[in-house]
């Protein structure tokens, strides 16, 4: 490392005005067979919904392919597919709905396979840095029992990271504090 | 791999392949880095913390990769914020221009840069800015660009005006630019803000300050070029980014 990086700051309670755009929460196109919907509520340490959050999502397709801007791993070739979604309102309540399909199997390093998971960032006013964490779901029991992610997170917080499956989808409330305080990870 | 130009000056320059050099893994930051997600000068940390350690996450796959935004957001007139009305701005133009490296020192091409700002009056276009300075009809606040082959953007603005806040008695944000950066991969993906040199608010910044490093918070101030200045036209302000470099192995050994 020859350079220090530029230090990270606030998206503050104003990122509405830059960053959020039309097809943000779509990770895939409308009418894409099989999309679902992942919705969920944010909380802050006391139990109250943040309303100034700014949170983004990256994923795999169900081949467990990304759409990587230099086509790294295996390159998707479901139509329309962005496996980025970015959620974020001038006037939100604390909930975020994304439209996505539901991640495949994804290597892990060396012969592991990873569980089904989406990468999520959550940004806001009062956070100096985004909190990094990961979408794993309920219905994976068995690729969830070998993941070498949730391997590393201690058996009573695992549950943290599972959506629960839903009308149309899934399920993900995350909480910065309390007795269930959803799992951070340093990335 | 990497490719040689020779820039309009005759200089030759070193361009980053991205293929070549995507990495498997960027390096882990020291501590104080970044601030702490916890920091009592800034009240609304307080509840927005994580208060269980971070768990280490093993870079994989979903994490060395990253999308292309740029085609999809980017607009014509999106780096410029002074001529996305019928009528100019108030305030002093400014151009703001720079480099997204990683820290080796490589260009980032083809990342998404975006900006957002309070107008010459300090006011944001938002429903929830209320404080009594007057909104411009003629300005937004909001741009984007994408880097090119060297990895410079620049953007066209009026000077942002500093502003008061709740955070404590009289307390007065410096003004700045907020950035986001979405780097080449997830791991990269930073957000931050630009301010101008010698600010008179920069002692009473708690935002500012979190970044306890004095040297580091250098690297989030702006440097004016009267090099860069246009004359007649617009005062110029460089800001470089660096953004997480390369670990040591590479991707094709991660299988």
């Amino acid at each position: 490392m020859i350079f220090e990086t530029t230090p990270s700051q606030t998206v503050g309670p104003y990122f509405a005005i830059g960053l959020p755009f039309d097809v943000g929460p779509l990770a895939v196109p409308e009418g894409t067979p099989g999309a679902i919907r992942i919705t969920g509520t944010i909380y802050d340490g006391a139990g109250v919904p943040i309303p100034d959050f700014l949170l983004e999502t990256w994923q795999a397709d169900p081949e467990g392919r990304f759409a990587d801007m230099y086509g790294y791993g295996e390159v998707s070739e479901l139509p329309g597919f962005r496996g980025f979604a970015r959620y974020g309102l001038e006037d939100g309540d604390g909930t975020f709905d994304i439209l996505t399909v539901k991640p495949g199997l994804v290597p892990g390093l060396g012969d592991t396979v990873q569980a089904p998971h989406i990468d999520v960032s959550v940004f806001a006013r009062g956070m100096l840095h985004r909190s990094v964490t990961r979408i794993y779901f309920a219905d994976e029991t068995e690729a969830n029992a070998t993941d070498p992610v949730l391997a590393r997170v201690p058996v009573d917080r695992r549950g943290t990271l599972l959506a629960t499956p839903t009308d149309d989808g899934y399920r993900f409330d995350i909480r910065f504090q309390g007795a269930d305080e959803t799992v951070f990870f340093d990335v | 791999m990497t490719d040689e130009v020779q820039t309009e000056n005759g200089e030759v320059r070193t361009i980053y392949d991205p293929i070549a050099d995507t990495p498997t893994s960027y390096l882990r930051e020291p501590e104080g880095a970044h601030p702490s997600l916890d920091f009592e000068g800034y009240k609304s940390t307080a509840l927005r913390h994580p208060k269980q350690p971070l768990i280490y996450l093993p870079q994989m796959v979903t994490e060395i990769t990253g999308p292309q935004l740029g085609p999809v957001v980017v607009g014509e007139s999106d780096h410029d914020l002074t001529i996305q009305h019928d009528g100019e701005p108030i305030g002093e133009r400014i151009t703001v221009s720079g480099r997204v490296f990683d820290t080796e020192g490589k260009p980032l091409r083809g990342t998404l840069v975006e900006v957002w700002q309070a107008n010459s009056a300090g006011r944001y276009k938002h429903r929830w800015d209320r404080w009594p300075a007057p909104l411009d009809p003629n300005f937004s606040g909001a741009g984007r660009c994408i880097t090119d082959n060297e990895g410079r953007y620049q953007f066209t603005t009026i000077r942002p005006g500093p502003y008061p806040w709740g955070n404590h008695y009289n307390a007065w944000r410096p003004a700045h630019i907020h950035f986001s950066l979405m780097g080449r991969a997830f791991t990269q993906r930073l957000v931050t803000q630009m301010y101008f040199p010698g600010d008179q608010f920069f002692p009473y910044d708690p935002i500012f300050n979190s970044v306890r490093d004095p040297k580091a918070r250098e690297r989030m101030i702006s440097t004016f070029s009267i090099h860069d200045t246009v004359p007649n036209w617009a005062q110029a302000f460089n800001f470089d980014i660096y953004l997480r470099g390369p670990g040591a192995t590479r991707f094709e050994e991660a299988h």
